[in-house]
């Protein structure tokens, strides 16, 4: 049950080699779905293309919930990636997971809080910049610290702090929670053939429902990113 | 069984995993690079090559159909000219039929009545012809007969005056 994980240490910095080759993973079967389904495109869309079409639809359909579509346009190839990203890192801890030597090797990515975290710090950061861009230094200041009350400056520094840690540690919970209580079922299915036979039914109840939480944390994720940027960039928020 | 593991951050070091952030931070930003160029990009081109498509397609129909529609107005106009075009043909040809057998029968009716006419008057000269005849011969008769009874009495010029006078008075009497 209990699992090391195979850190390194580097130039003084560690690094977790599990979340590096899991981190690869995602993107290469994110880039393999995305670009064999954008091969030969055609004006009437089939089979993949379709899908991916769906997708931009949707993402679209997000950002345009925010801001109007002139402003919001530029952030449609961050909102499809996010999607996709996010999407396909949930889901990949959940068929199996893999530990050698007692060291855990495959895993969701999103089950580890850094790399959670850094996606967040890395939204949040994009928003205050596009904040600045967008209305400058002086209206974003504005906007952003002193509105609607400045003697809420002291509540608006914390809320940024807060975004950011829900943002990040929401989606880290969820899938983290997923993959213990899948571990413990595993467990239980490893125990013995009664164990087993109990654990048939949960655990693919389990599998289905955490597939169903990963794409609902990717839009979650999406829509928050979307809702973040549009309080920097519009003026009427 | 020990839970120590669920601990937030539990990975058996105290620093934070720099790389872990920077290998995060390196494969998304590369994979969404990656895609804006091969993926990204060639699909929303194609999505709005779509749109700009459709939006052709409708202003093309919008614009045939205006077409059609002035077409069969005017189809509709021609065919109306037509019509009434045809009706003044008939119209006219009935008229002139009428007024050619009115000609017709208006001749035939006064040839008819010169023929009636001609022939009357050809009917009257015959029975002058034939009484003036027969006027002749009942005289000449009649000179005979007298001159037969009569003998030498009478000449035979106041006989004949006598008789024509006779005559005359009979041809008045009838």
């Amino acid at each position: 049950m209990e699992h090391a994980n195979p850190t390194f240490e580097l130039f003084g910095m560690y690094g977790n080699w599990s979340n590096i080759l899991m981190l690869a993973v995602t993107t290469l079967i994110v880039f393999l779905i995305a670009f064999i389904a954008t091969r030969n495109l055609k004006m009437k869309p089939t089979g993949m293309q379709n899908f991916m079409e769906w997708i931009m639809d949707f993402v679209k359909g997000i950002i345009k919930s925010n801001f109007d579509w002139q402003t919001g346009g530029r952030f449609h190839v961050l909102g499809i990636t996010f999607l996709m990203f996010i999407a396909v890192a949930n889901v990949l801890g959940l068929p199996f997971s893999i530990s050698y030597d007692g060291v855990l090797w495959w895993k969701s990515p999103t089950a580890d809080p850094t790399i959670t975290m850094t996606l967040a710090v890395m939204v949040i950061i994009l928003t205050h910049y596009y904040g600045i861009k967008a209305k400058g230094m002086k209206g974003y200041a504005v906007d952003t610290y002193l509105k609607p009350m400045p003697f809420l400056f002291p509540l608006k520094i914390i809320e940024e702090f807060a975004n950011t840690l829900t943002l990040g540690l929401r989606l880290y919970g969820n899938i983290y929670a997923g993959e213990v209580l899948l571990g413990l079922i595993a467990g239980l299915a490893t125990s013995s053939v009664f164990g087993f036979v109990g654990a048939i039914i949960p655990a693919m109840a389990w599998q289905g429902f955490s597939l169903f939480i990963g794409g609902i944390q990717a839009f979650i994720f999406v829509m928050l990113t979307m809702v973040y940027m549009s309080h920097k960039v519009s003026a009427d928020h | 069984m020990s839970f120590d593991y669920l601990v937030l951050g539990a990975s058996g070091h105290d620093g934070l995993n720099i790389w872990d952030i920077l290998a995060t931070l390196f494969f998304f930003i590369l994979l969404m690079a990656l895609l804006k160029k091969v993926a990204w990009g060639p699909l929303m081109g194609i999505m709005t090559q779509r749109e700009e498509l459709i939006a052709s397609e409708i202003a093309a129909a919008e614009n045939s159909r205006g077409e059609s529609q002035r077409l069969l107005e005017e189809q509709r106009d021609l065919l109306k000219e037509a019509r009434t075009e045809a009706l003044a043909i008939v119209e006219n040809a009935k008229k002139q039929g009428d007024a050619s057998r009115e000609e017709i029968i208006t001749t035939a009716r006064s040839e008819a009545i010169r023929l009636k006419e001609s022939a009357i008057r050809e009917i009257d000269t015959e029975k002058e012809r034939a009484i003036a005849a027969v006027r002749e011969e009942v005289v000449s008769l009649s000179v005979l007969a007298a001159s037969k009874v009569l003998e030498k009495e009478v000449s035979e010029e106041d006989n004949r005056a006598l008789i024509e006078a006779t005559i005359a008075k009979a041809g008045e009497v009838k």
